[in-house]
């Protein structure tokens, strides 16, 4: 976005705000975001995107400031962060036309479930004898009598290529707006820190509001790690058993492998870290509360995928096993297809924000003097 | 409003620093503690909630605090801000007992930071509260209800009973209904008069409606008037008042932080009939900017207007509100409703009376006027390449001097003479015995801090 373009009305909140806060200060100690603010003497659409997108939202600076409503000046950083980032996911989404799906996005994702678990249902009863579906099949290659190894990998493969490549062009164009420059490996090491410890949802260190204004224990950021890492070693696992399969060791596998060891770890984690930050999210003070059911469903559907994933270790040598299959791939492909339209993207929005960050500490200076 | 059967052991009035450190303190120190705080809760605490650090004595750096602060060294500074006008006694108490305030903080759950962006000149004294002072006083109140210390926001000390040098009740009011409490002991933490415009006209003539009052509408000083009605002996001058010149722009009351304007020393201050009236570059402006409230209320209408030009806009901190901007002088005297002529004439002056020199606004620089009156001093300019900028200025009140005498155990004093028993005092409210006149950076803490434990630790232990 150009400096000379119209400002939203997200962002012109926004920009109103950090005037207040760039001549106030008092919050530079609590993370990322004032620092960066005081690089600058004005802000523009561009630094508003950036900014809104390095709040981790801890809730810190609402309790800590003077100027909280009821004052005048009506400062309330974590929601207008969070108006403007949702803001910045539609507008920068590839393609354009799916801008809508955030807004509405526990509708689209429900929908997309449901119809994704229909498809692998029906596809496994046309595909095999309609009886297979619920015959005990275990055993080495068990699951792939329900759907050819090619078939999965093929379609899960493109499903997760898709979802890269629009996340990718997305924050490529939230890059571009907001004037930012080439960042170093060194500055994008920093980032994968600062990210992978989510150094900056801690208040500063006195702990994250929820609840309200005492500040809590690590919990947001347990919870969130959970999911995240828990994502992570699921994501491992089965990029591990595609290497096994090449190899010819069929899932599936024995409950020592690490295939299987690495897919466990990761669906406890899918499943207690979401609903871990459902629960927080149901606590949350209404003053900073700013819940559009985007973040609700993304959590939803990384905990059933997770579910569905254990049920699918546990109930394996079952007759349940072909339904939960169906269920399990029915529920991961809807979530592939779901990432570019929903609270995923937040991750890479924030971690280019991040990477922004530390270039700029490198390179710019704060012009106020003393 | 406490219900008949609660009466606490201690009643603190007041809900900033120094009346949490007490209420703190007594509650540790096994008393029952009342809180009468007349604001509603968002607006607890007075101007604790617009402060941001606290200054404190040391003998090393820790890390936060970037070097050794000794006692004597911050006695020296008092000394010379107050120009001796303090008790020097209380004062070395309170300095060399300031050395105790971080670790007590901390261990009421205060977090501290590095001296903020712009404030580098406090880092090696001042502990910097993270998140400000409205976050420090959270911890504060937190750590009170812990303690089962019981708080009544929008309530008020009205009226208290003596018996010679005993408190005996006192009356608090909250919306309209009145009761009396009675309590061992009561402590009087509830800051200056700043936001009574009545009485700072009193002291100040009609120019004070035009003032602008930097913290809360509450700080309205009626314990003050209620303890010196009783016979409390009073300290400071009733006319002294901490007055900063801020944007004139700002709200009439709680601007704060926000609505300070740095941008003086690198322009020229002209009043309602364009005209100058002081030398802007006299010093550097954290020195000056005290003067400058009492500067700006001396003029026609309480007002100055702050001309610079696009060489200095960037060279102080960002202001809240952004500056009237023009192209040419007569344009911009007409914006700000100056005659264009007379602020065309005063530029013009100014301009030609500025000798060549090599601008530094990090020095005392050689850059100044010559022949021109009144002169100033550095960082003198010819105003010349637009655009052009103009901020308005107003006397803005932080806090007054008038207060209540004490002694070192922060029992308040008759003016007869005689020590009370079980009266206390901290806080803005008593600051005046050390603080007599001038200002130091983050000292009403640091007295508040020492002098609200002394208080709350006194008070928890009177003879019933």
């Amino acid at each position: 976005m150009s400096k000379l373009e119209a400002l939203t009305s997200a962002q012109a909140e926004v920009v109103r705000q950090m005037t207040v806060c760039n001549a106030c200060r008092y919050c530079e100690g609590l993370c990322a975001v004032f620092p960066a603010m005081e690089l600058r003497r004005a802000f523009d659409g561009g630094d508003a995107d950036y900014l809104a997108n390095l709040c981790h939202n801890c809730g810190a600076c609402y309790y800590d400031c003077q100027y909280a409503p009821p004052h005048e000046f009506a400062i309330n950083v974590p929601v207008a962060m969070a108006a403007l980032r949702d803001e910045t996911y539609a507008r920068n989404v590839w393609p354009a036309a799916f801008a809508g799906a955030f807004a509405r996005h526990g509708l689209w994702v429900t929908f997309a479930a449901a119809l994704s678990v229909a498809v692998f249902v029906a596809g496994f009863v046309a595909a095999n004898d309609p009886g297979a579906l619920f015959a005990p099949v275990g055993g080495e290659g068990g699951f792939y009598r329900m759907m050819p190894h090619w078939a999965m990998a093929g379609l899960f493969g493109a499903a997760f290529v898709y979802a890269i490549a629009a996340i990718g062009i997305g924050v490529r164009r939230f890059w571009r707006g907001t004037d930012a420059q080439a960042v170093g490996w060194a500055e994008i090491w920093q980032a994968c820190r600062d990210a992978a410890s989510l150094k900056y949802l801690d208040g500063g260190g006195m702990g994250c509001m929820n609840a309200g204004e005492r500040p809590e224990t690590d919990r947001r950021r347990l919870f969130h790690h959970a999911t995240f890492y828990g994502f992570a070693l699921c994501f491992a696992a089965t990029g591990l058993a595609t290497v096994f399969h090449e190899f010819g060791a069929q899932a599936p596998y024995p409950l020592w492998h690490p295939v299987v060891v690495l897919g466990a770890l990761g669906g406890v984690g899918l499943v207690v870290g979401p609903l871990g930050l459902l629960a927080e999210r149901a606590k949350r003070d209404a003053a900073i509360a700013t819940h559009t059911g985007m973040g609700a469903a993304f959590l939803w559907m990384l905990c059933l995928s997770g579910l569905s994933g254990m049920l699918l270790l546990a109930l394996r040598d079952t007759a349940a096993m072909g339904l939960l299959l169906a269920l399990h791939l029915g529920l991961v492909f809807a979530l592939f297809l779901s990432f570019p339209y929903g609270k995923f993207v937040h991750g890479f929005y924030r971690f280019a924000a991040l990477a922004r960050y530390a270039h700029e500490r490198r390179t710019r200076k704060v012009e106020a003097v003393d | 409003m406490p219900g008949p059967g609660e009466d606490p052991s201690v009643l603190v009035a007041g809900g900033g620093n120094a009346a949490l450190c007490a209420a703190i303190s007594a509650a540790r120190g096994g008393a029952r503690v009342t809180v009468l705080e007349r604001a509603p809760k968002f607006y607890r605490g007075g101007n604790t909630r617009h402060t941001r650090n606290m200054r404190v004595a040391h003998t090393a750096g820790n890390g936060i605090l970037t070097g050794p602060y000794p006692v004597a060294e911050f006695l020296d500074d008092l000394m010379r801000v107050t120009k001796g006008v303090t008790d020097e006694l209380l004062a070395r108490m309170t300095l060399e007992r300031s050395a105790e305030l971080w670790d007590f903080l901390w261990a009421q759950g205060v977090r501290f930071q590095p001296s903020l962006g712009g404030t580098l000149s406090l880092g090696r004294t001042n502990a910097f509260f993270l998140g400000g002072g409205r976050s420090m006083l959270n911890a504060l109140y937190r750590t009170a209800e812990d303690l089962g210390v019981v708080i009544h926001y929008d309530t008020q000390l009205v009226d208290i009973v003596l018996d010679g040098d005993r408190f005996v009740s006192g009356t608090a009011e909250s919306g309209g209904v009145r009761r009396e409490i009675q309590a061992d002991a009561l402590v009087v933490a509830s800051g200056g008069f700043e936001a009574n415009i009545d009485w700072l006209t009193q002291a100040w003539g009609p120019a004070a409606q035009n003032f602008l009052i930097r913290g809360t509408p509450y700080n309205r000083g009626e314990a003050l008037r209620l303890l010196l009605d009783k016979g409390i002996a009073a300290v400071g001058e009733p006319n002294q008042c901490h007055a900063v010149a801020i944007d004139g722009r700002a709200p009439k009351f709680d601007g704060g932080i926000v609505t300070r304007l740095d941008c003086v020393p690198f322009g020229v201050v002209l009043n309602a009939g364009g005209q100058r009236f002081y030398d802007e570059g006299e010093d550097f402006w954290p020195k000056r900017y005290a003067i400058w409230g009492r500067l700006v209320a001396a003029q026609p209408g309480q007002i100055g207007h702050v001309i610079i030009d696009e060489k200095a806009i960037r060279l102080f901190m960002p202001s809240v509100f952004p500056p009237v901007v023009a192209e040419s002088i007569p344009e911009l005297a007409a914006k700000i409703g100056l005659d264009p002529a007379t602020t065309t004439e005063t530029i013009a002056a100014f301009n030609a009376a500025c000798v060549p020199g090599s601008f530094d606004h990090t020095v005392h620089d050689d850059c100044r006027t010559e022949g021109l009156t009144p002169s100033k001093s550095h960082w003198a300019r010819p105003i010349d390449t637009p655009p052009f900028y103009a901020y308005s200025l107003r006397p803005g009140i932080t806090f007054t001097y008038l207060g209540v005498k004490v002694d070192e155990t922060a029992r308040m004093i008759r003016a007869d003479g005689r020590r009370c028993a079980n009266l206390f005092a901290a806080g803005e409210i008593m600051a005046g015995n050390i603080l007599g006149q001038g200002y130091l950076a983050g000292i009403g803490m640091t007295i508040g801090g020492v002098f609200g434990r002394i208080a709350g630790e006194g008070a928890a232990h009177v003879q019933a």
